[in-house]
């Protein structure tokens, strides 16, 4: 595990028509850790993450993935450079069966580029991830379509999408909302298991008891700024970071 | 004791599935029905009809090949108001070629077909950033001032056009050629659109991000696909300029534009062979009707809106369904 | 000639604006494009015609009648053919596209062609400008259609049900969940933009006769319009109109006449090129959507 800086934001700032979202905000990320990202409703995580991805053009502020000045690249170029996200509200293709669903990451050229040019045999690979992520494929759960299963297995359905793109560095937005503690303890050890592999992985979460147990750091926004950046216990006694989910008094 | 309908596949379907097929002569045969169906019909027609029908069949094929092409667009989440855009752009072309450069029809419809294709789409690259709706003003806009540009500055002939053009060899050549075109339109596209790549532009339609997201360049996909649909569009301008022997105004007329949408709407949109349909159903009876001039495309327009409205799906996957499946009704548990 | 062409290149502007705000308003409202504008703008000229001629009544209710009568056409659309297809946006063009298209042939099969068919202007004289002549209905649809434009403008972005309406546009389902009736409110916003195309063709068809054929011209000029000024913005449709508008009347006054067609056009070209989503348009597409 390396200790070279993969992704480092800095002096973003972005504006949406008189709502600012995100305020100077800056930080890194080192290959191989999992960080994550905290803070109260409308902090400006999700818009964070869109900034990253290419999803939204930040007002100013520049975003370096492996040295390589990504600002404002399209998602499509800064999938092929290695990051994958997933969404807060889960966007599968719901008339197709979860198995399809995989075909449109694996058909894209990141895939392409990482095989070495050859796409195999789609569906065998798509099923083969399907069951890394849980779908028990002797209950064939691949085969159903995506409209008829349960938010537990869409967001393992939309984890499994990230994945098909062999990333290098994960953002999961929000990946345990909705689901109970059993299905959360579930989809932890394939977490575990991509860091193994050596992945870098940022969880913006709400769900803070099971996100310390896993995070290397934690960052906490709050309206679009950052409000600490450090090892879980530290953030936690931060008066700022309690305020923000709390109140002040 | 409470019933509801179930709809389950037929035996002759699931025993014909994959390899199985193979089994018997039966399953072999349904399977291959439907494929050689529009085939052995279209060579069958070509034949049997008397001159006048067969020009019918001619304004058919072309009108389905203008569905088809709306089709593949609609399905990557492009709808067109604006075929004539491409049967018009190139028809022109072809009739120009012809006309001031000299080139017969064996040369001037494939280019015709490929630089129709290419400037519509570089026409219409600009919007198909933007949201759907724009792609649909712009496609009805643009052949409708064509026509009045046309008019006003007297350029390809103006009001009255382009005659005097090479016809085809003959009427088996015409006939023939279309209805080849036609049928490696049908099953080629067919095949494409459900291939992954279909797959993908499908996904494109349905859910666009969710395509970005996983490393796709969708505006590349879209043009790919409004390439496509735009040369379909005008191979059969060009076809239809040899055939008449005359290109001009009409080329860009709404007819061009509106009978596909109606044969995609009414035949079963999402899958060619239903907009192939379509064009089979509506332009012979449009022919019937003639009696009745403007008032046509009164019922065009109202059968858009009662199928859109009340029969969504289409009589294409009525009959798909009714082939595959069977309803009978169950004792709900 | 300089100022005969600014003029008249005003009047042309706002004709043009006219015509668009109808279809322009029910888009912003609510989202919907309503390809059946082109067939309101007549239905409205039409029964003003039927409600002055055959049944003789006194101009300004038949004006009055007209209009309604228009608003409850557009109304009747959304209620019985747009309400079922609400959201899929392939279905309410083709569906809106089909109506207009049924309505207009309707009308021209059923013999609504000729010169007898025109409407009465305001009134007959014409005042002087400078050394401009220029009728009184010119002036009068330019008053009309600066206070309607107005009237839209205010009413969208300063009173409470104008800005709710523009929330249905933007969010739906937020909409909804503050207890606005989005059905109701998107029938009004056809309605409505049916108003405004029965009262932009009362006042501009008397300057010629009701042809039918202008049906599709409206749509298209109304097209053009919101293609360059950006759809759903009341400002980009009022600086489109006026772009157009003036390319066209100086077109028409130093370059031949036959040239004016190719205005709209080379607009909407270069828009396309410099900035697609119209001059006012909203800005990314992707922005707009998250």
């Amino acid at each position: 595990m390396g200790s070279s800086s993969l992704l480092n934001v800095s002096g973003l700032y972005k504006n949406f028509g008189g709502v600012q979202a995100i305020s100077d905000l800056n930080f890194e990320i080192i290959e191989g850790e999992l960080l994550g990202m905290i803070g109260p409703n409308g902090s400006g995580k999700t818009t964070a993450v869109n900034l990253i991805t290419g999803f939204v053009k930040p007002t100013e502020g520049n975003v370096h993935y492996r040295g390589k000045n990504i600002t404002g690249w399209p998602p499509y170029k800064i999938v092929r450079l290695g990051i994958a996200r997933t969404f807060q509200m889960v966007k599968p293709f719901y008339q197709l069966p979860a198995y399809k669903n995989m075909i449109i990451p694996l058909y894209s050229p990141r895939v392409k580029q990482m095989t070495g040019g050859k796409y195999g045999d789609r569906d065998a690979v798509a099923l083969d991830l399907l069951e890394e992520v849980g779908f028990e494929r002797d209950a064939f759960v691949a085969y159903k379509s995506a409209s008829v299963l349960p938010q537990g297995y869409l967001k393992r359905l939309e984890l499994a999408k990230a994945i098909a793109l062999q990333p290098d560095l994960i953002i999961l937005d929000e990946l345990f909302s909705g689901l109970s503690l059993a299905e959360v303890a579930s989809i932890v050890p394939i977490i575990e298991k991509l860091r193994q592999q050596g992945k870098t992985i940022i969880m913006i979460e709400h769900r803070l008891k099971e996100l310390f147990r896993i995070a290397d750091r934690i960052i906490a926004l709050n309206y679009g700024q950052k409000i600490a950046d450090g090892q879980a216990a530290d953030v936690m006694d931060s008066q700022e970071v309690k305020n923000a989910y709390l109140g002040s008094e | 004791m409470q019933r509801r309908k179930e709809r389950v596949d037929r035996g002759i379907k699931v025993r014909s599935s994959d390899v199985f097929a193979l089994s018997s002569w039966r399953e072999m045969l349904y399977l291959s029905a439907p494929r050689l169906l529009p085939i052995v019909g279209l060579l069958l027609l070509s034949v049997v009809l008397s001159y006048y029908w067969q020009r019918v069949l001619l304004s058919v094929s072309v009108f389905a090949l203008l569905a088809i092409s709306w089709d593949i667009l609609a399905q990557s989440g492009m709808v067109s108001l604006g075929q004539a855009l491409f049967f018009g752009t190139g028809a022109y072309l072809a009739g120009n070629m012809n006309h001031y450069l000299g080139w017969p029809p064996y040369v001037t419809l494939p280019l015709a077909a490929i630089f129709g294709g290419l400037l519509c789409t570089l026409f219409l690259i600009p919007v198909l950033r933007l949201r759907g709706i724009y792609f649909s003003m712009v496609t009805l806009v643009l052949p409708l001032m064509l026509v009045r540009i046309i008019e006003a500055t007297r350029i390809f002939g103006g009001t009255e056009g382009l005659s005097g053009l090479d016809p085809l060899p003959n009427r088996w050549v015409e006939i023939y050629l279309i209805i080849a075109v036609l049928l490696a339109a049908l099953f080629g596209f067919r095949r494409l659109m459900n291939s992954d790549y279909g797959l993908v532009l499908k996904g494109i339609s349905d859910n666009d991000r969710s395509v970005m997201n996983a490393g796709i360049n969708i505006y590349w996909f879209k043009t790919q696909a409004l390439f496509i649909a735009s040369a379909l569009g005008a191979f059969a301008g060009a076809f239809m300029t040899h055939v008449y022997m005359f290109v001009g105004m009409p080329v860009f007329a709404m007819d061009y534009s509106i009978l596909p949408i109606a044969a995609a709407v009414v035949g079963g949109m999402g899958t060619l062979a239903g907009s192939m349909l379509g064009a089979f159903i509506l332009v012979p009876l449009s022919e019937i009707l003639r009696g009745l001039g403007g008032l046509r495309i009164v019922f065009y327009g109202l059968f858009l809106v009662i199928f859109t409205v009340a029969i969504p799906e289409g009589i294409f996957h009525y009959i798909q369904r009714k082939y595959h499946q069977f309803e009978r009704w169950v004792e709900v548990k | 000639m300089l100022t005969n062409a600014i003029i008249y290149g005003f009047v042309n502007s706002v004709i043009l604006m006219l015509v668009a705000l109808g279809f322009n308003v029910t888009f912003g409202i609510s989202g919907i494009a309503n390809f059946a504008y082109g067939a309101l703008y007549i239905l409205g000229a039409l029964s003003c015609w039927v409600f002055l001629n055959p049944i003789g009544l006194p101009y300004f209710l038949a004006v009055i009648l007209a209009v309604a009568v228009t608003a409850i056409a557009g109304a009747l659309l959304y209620r019985f053919v747009l309400q079922r297809i609400r959201g899929m946006v392939l279905s309410e063009v083709i569906a809106t596209f089909g109506i207009g298209l049924a309505l207009l042939e309707l009308f021209k099969y059923m013999g609504f062609i000729g010169f007898e068919y025109s409407l009465p202007v305001i009134s007959d004289t014409s005042i002087e400008i400078g050394t401009v002549v220029i009728d009184l209905q010119r002036i009068f649809i330019v008053i009309i259609g600066v206070t309607m434009a107005a009237f839209i403008w205010f009413f969208t972005h300063h009173t409470r049900t104008g800005l709710r309406f523009r929330g249905i546009a933007q969010e739906e389902r937020t909409a909804l969940s503050l207890g606005i009736n989005t059905d109701r409110v998107a029938m009004l916003s056809v309605s409505f933009g049916g108003a405004y195309a029965a009262i932009a063709a009362i006042f501009i068809l008397p300057l010629g006769t009701i042809n039918v054929e202008q049906g599709y011209s409206v749509l298209i000029n109304a097209l053009a319009v919101c293609i360059v000024g950006g759809l759903g913005s009341t400002g980009g449709l009022v600086l489109g109109s006026l772009l157009i508008g003036y390319g066209q009347t100086f077109t028409a006054t130093y370059l031949e006449s036959h040239w004016v067609m190719l205005v709209p056009l080379i607009a909407i070209l270069v828009i396309l090129v410099i900035k697609p989503s119209g001059i006012f348009g909203k800005q990314k597409e992707l922005e707009e959507r998250i």
